[in-house]
């Protein structure tokens, strides 16, 4: 393995600043390692190796020219990164994992990605998600399940495990994800890397295909928490094109984690959330995530004990609202302007019927399942007692947090009840697949931002620990998160992550 | 179902019997540059689907943004229909699967319109005032355009396939809904066109709308009800979609009363459901059934945040109304001093705007009347052009006046000038100095055309000391043949008398 790989994205931009490696050499060493690993893993859909490596080049011919130019360098310029496949990008195909858009190809760039070509990351491709980012496990791709670098018969997590899963196995320093309902942070969580779904706004969601707007949310996936900061602090700020998005920018996040890192936690008030431990979390998560509470404290943080009533009802009123919004976002793709177009094969040739044939041919089950759940919800007669009542507990959870919030800075939990499940364990148990979002669908329903750090493991297997923050105060999740990886990193002497195994290409088949 | 072999009962019967309930649903496209929420160009008759951006085609991931002056519009068209301005409004989605609309779902208002509320005064041509509620005012946008091929007449039915133009997908709208509207009885017909007509004057006047029924600018669905005179409850109503000519609205309201009236005579009920409009045989046909339940699955837009009114910028919005097309003809017509027949046919003219230009230039109103109703109206006429596209300036007409009272020129020769005007030979004096037209009203030739005229013609002067001063006029045509017409009439009349003595 290229020692390369093994560098987090601001090392890697240390090193690319001082002319100790070019771009086009990081580059190239992460192209070798996918084409290295990525039969086995399938993190990636598309690879995108001719424009990283020109985006590189440009990158290190602007360096050795120096002056203005490699003075007005972004900091992560040159650095590679991945790109989850729900986010439509110029000149690469999006597919959203789904036989729907296959082939297709997005005439605009995502504002995140216009934003990466200014500040000239190399774009590695574009990587596996469940289908239209709906699941917690990426088996719901229709281009193959990815697996997890740590054991490879067991999910990386979903949506995002492309992503997860690359920046694990360094194929990738950074990625970006998006979490509706925890697809950057639960996938982090069992991949044993961090992931941070931002305050709702702070991102521009334009070119992010909609799942459930009012709850998706473009974020940073990467091994440590300071190149989350630098990612987040380059995709953020307010984007003309997005209504929901936030007026300014979040600031002083790569400070924040600057400072974390440093150790000093004195004052600062951590809520640990008892609904959100206890039943349902397996013990070896519980044990880790109390681990790290001991560490918090001894780092002279006041660690409360806060509750949050409503938060049962969470699951249930997510469950109603994404699938409502689901269905409505998705009814665009119906094989007449774009993607999948199928013909019935007999009868009619009515309009109705293309469309038909198209949807029933171009989404996978469990796309259908929310559809046709969501399409059930918003019926008349039945939009008060579903989507109504659903919306109200949001209300309720969002008061849960502000109480929350009065006692403590930060609140804490294991970011996912169990370590990663094994490939195919929930095939036939939707729910319980569903049941893995508990911890991080609360912070979805009310805006509020959390990051997830790899906080050891249990049975040889990651475990993340969550923080979430008030609204707009994501610089907090910065600086609790980079302070527990460094409490954590020097327990342990070494980080999380490189502890993973070697990836045993030969013993899985590698997929055409 | 329904269909051209509807019996129908004569117009005056049915009202005997029955009363109508009218109800409007008025569309109107805003004329804004960009469209609702994107910034595509809005507007009409380019190249089919080039003004569309990644947002109107509905790509994955596009995102809406509202147009502030769309929503200015709608508000404007709010506070002229004396409507309530919410403050705190939002947009909402209705699913529903066509593919004249790209997303599959239409953004629009559902449980608070930006306006509600409000009502409008109609007067009929005898002078007669309806009052109108208004229930609301929303914004949506509109769908794209489909056009159905290989089929009879574009109709979709028997069409092979159809094209689809997503030019005007996402074009500002503001649908304008009434309350039911009761008591119209036999007026019901001249109401619903006089309403449609007062909606689309108040747009035009707002500027807020190219307000062209015949390009869809304007567009109506006409919704027709009949209860039995002792009936407390409302009948089942049909609704006409998109009646878009004035004379439509009319027709149609007309034609579903009297069949309405037949099916309801005969014992049988009338179907609630849409109705197509078909100006050739001035009649409906039965569209789809509309019940109450059509299940949009409407819920609030979550790409969007909601709009607040403030009461500073709604008010700064009040202070740019007009004055309203009524108000304004109400003034105009005191201040004018028309007779009511002078004044409609005027207003019927359409030649509200060039009067009150002319005055306001310095003529006055009786000579304004006089141009723009009289030659004016004639020459566009013959020239088949509307007439505010012959050129004329209120200057104009107030240049040719002055010349006629400066008895410069005559009534005929002004009309010449006129004329001339319109070819673009320049302005009336610049007209009459270069071609020579002003009035002889030299003494010297007048008198001597006068005594050849008398010499001419002396039994015409015998009447004349006789008393008959009207024989003069008989003397006017060799006097003005002799002046190639510039002779002034008034000084010839005076010179006959002073040669006779009289």
């Amino acid at each position: 393995m290229n020692e390369l790989i093994k560098l987090s994205a601001t090392e890697l931009a240390a090193k690319l600043r001082a002319g100790e490696v070019t771009s086009v050499e990081a580059v190239q060493a992460h192209l070798d390692r996918i084409a290295e690993v990525d039969g086995t893993l399938n993190a990636f859909l598309h690879v995108n190796a001719k424009e990283a490596l020109a985006v590189a080049a440009e990158v290190d011919a602007i360096r050795a020219a120096g002056g203005a130019g490699a003075e007005a360098l972004h900091p992560l310029a040159g650095v590679p990164i991945a790109i989850k496949d729900l986010i439509v990008t110029k000149g690469q195909p999006t597919t959203a994992a789904s036989k729907m858009l296959e082939g297709w190809m997005s005439p605009y760039d995502a504002t995140v990605i216009e934003k990466i070509r200014a500040a000239k990351l190399p774009m590695l491709g574009k990587t596996n998600l469940d289908e239209f980012a709906m699941g917690s496990s990426t088996e719901h791709s229709a281009y193959g399940v990815t697996r997890n670098p740590w054991d490879l018969n067991r999910i990386p997590g979903g949506s995002g495990g492309g992503s997860a899963a690359a920046v694990a196995s360094f194929e990738a320093p950074l990625a970006l994800g998006t979490d509706t309902g925890g697809s950057i942070r639960q996938p982090g969580a069992v991949t044993g890397t961090v992931g941070v779904k931002p305050t709702y706004g702070a991102v521009s969601r334009y070119g992010a295909i909609a799942m459930a707007s009012s709850l998706d949310q473009i974020g940073p996936v990467s091994r440590t928490v300071l190149d989350s900061a630098y990612l987040q602090e380059l995709i953020g700020g307010h984007d003309p094109k997005d209504s929901t998005s936030l007026p300014n920018a979040l600031e002083g996040l790569v400070a924040a984690a600057e400072s974390g890192a440093a150790g000093d936690l004195e004052g600062l008030r951590i809520g640990v959330i008892k609904e959100l431990t206890g039943e349902g979390y397996q013990e070896g998560v519980q044990a880790r995530f109390n681990e790290s509470l001991e560490l918090l404290k001894a780092a002279g943080a006041e660690i409360v004990e806060v509750s949050c009533p409503n938060f049962k009802y969470a699951l249930g009123a997510y469950y109603l609202i994404m699938p409502s919004e689901v269905s409505s976002n998705l009814a665009k793709f119906d094989g007449v302007r774009y993607g999948k177009r199928v013909l019935p094969e007999d009868g009619p040739m009515t309009i109705e019927r293309v469309m038909g044939a198209t949807r029933a041919a171009g989404f996978g089950d469990e796309v259908k399942r929310r559809i046709i759940l969501g399409t059930y919800a918003l019926s008349a007669g039945y939009y008060d007692a579903y989507y109504g009542s659903a919306q109200k507990v949001r209300t309720l959870i969002q008061r849960d947090f502000a109480a929350a919030f009065e006692q403590a800075d930060v609140l804490v939990s294991p970011t996912a009840p169990t370590v990663a499940f094994e490939l195919g364990a929930n095939d036939n148990d939707p729910l319980a697949m569903y049941l893995n979002d508990v911890a991080t669908i609360p912070a979805n329903l009310a805006g509020v931002p959390g990051i997830t750090v790899p906080g050891g493991l249990s049975e040889n297997l990651p475990v993340g620990i969550q923080f979430l923050a008030p609204a707009y105060e994501d610089a907090r999740l910065y600086r609790a998160g980079a302070a527990l990886e460094a409490l954590l990193e020097k327990q342990w002497g070494h980080s999380l992550i490189s502890q993973a195994p070697a990836i045993d290409t030969a013993s899985i088949a590698q997929e055409a | 179902m329904s269909n051209y072999t509807d019996e129908l009962v004569d117009f005056d019967t049915a009202l005997d019997r029955y009363d109508p309930v009218l109800g409007f649903e008025v569309h109107v496209e805003l004329n804004t540059k960009t469209k609702m929420f994107s910034d595509a160009p809005n507007a009409f008759g380019d190249e089919p689907n080039t003004n569309v951006t990644p947002v109107d085609l509905g790509l994955p991931g596009v995102l809406p943004v509202v147009n502030k002056t769309a929503v200015e519009y709608s508000i404007l068209i709010g506070l002229a229909l004396n409507c309530q301005i919410a403050e705190k409004c939002g947009f909402a989605r209705k699913n529903y699967f066509y593919p004249d609309t790209p997303k599959n779902f239409q953004t629009s208002q559902y449980d608070d319109p930006i306006a509600h509320d409000g009502w409008l005064d109609i007067e009929l041509e005898d002078g007669e005032v309806f009052r109108v509620e208004i229930e609301r005012a929303h914004m949506e946008e509109d769908a794209g355009k489909l056009t159905h091929m290989g089929g009879a007449a574009g109709r979709i039915q028997g069409a092979d396939y159809s094209l689809v133009d997503y030019n005007r997908a996402g074009v500002p709208l503001v649908e304008i809904v009434t309350k039911p509207i009761v008591g119209a009885g036999k007026r019901a017909p001249e109401l619903a066109r006089a309403y449609v007509a007062a909606i689309r004057e108040i747009v035009k006047n707002l500027g807020v709308s190219d307000a062209k029924m015949e390009r869809g600018n304007v567009r109506c669905d006409a919704n027709v009800s009949l209860m039995p005179k002792d009936a407390d409850k409302f009948g089942t109503r049909t609704e006409t979609k998109n009646v878009n000519s004035l004379r439509a609205v009319e027709h149609a309201v007309r034609f579903e009363i009297e069949r309405h009236a037949a099916v309801l005579d005969s014992g049988a009920k009338i179907v609630q459901e849409t109705r197509h409009w078909h100006e050739d045989t001035r009649s409906t046909t039965s569209g789809r059934p509309k019940s109450d339940a059509d299940d949009y699955r409407y819920f609030p837009e979550p790409d969007l945040v909601p709009i607040v009114t403030t009461a500073e910028w709604v008010e700064e919005l009040r202070s740019r109304l007009p004055e309203p097309p009524a108000e304004r003809r109400k003034r105009l017509k005191a201040e004018w001093g028309y007779a009511d027949k002078e004044f409609r046919d005027v207003v019927n003219a359409g030649v509200l705007d060039e009067i009150e230009a002319t005055v306001a230039a310095g003529a006055s109103a009786a000579v304004a009347r006089k141009w723009w109703m009289g030659e004016i109206a004639r020459l566009a006429k013959a020239a088949d052009k509307e007439i505010a596209d012959l050129g004329v300036t209120p200057q104009t007409i107030v240049e040719l006046n002055s010349l006629i009272e400066g008895k410069k020129i005559n009534d005929k020769i002004a009309r010449q000038v006129l004329e001339f005007v319109i070819a673009g030979e320049g302005t009336p004096s610049e007209i009459v100095e270069k071609r020579g037209l002003a009035v002889v009203n030299d003494d010297d030739a007048l008198g001597k055309a006068v005594d050849e005229a008398m010499a001419a013609m002396p039994d015409v002067v015998e009447k004349i000391k006789g008393g008959k001063m009207q024989a003069i006029g008989a003397l006017m045509g060799p006097v003005m043949k002799a002046t190639r017409g510039q002779a002034d009439a008034g000084r010839v009349r005076e010179i006959v008398m002073e040669k006779l003595g009289l």
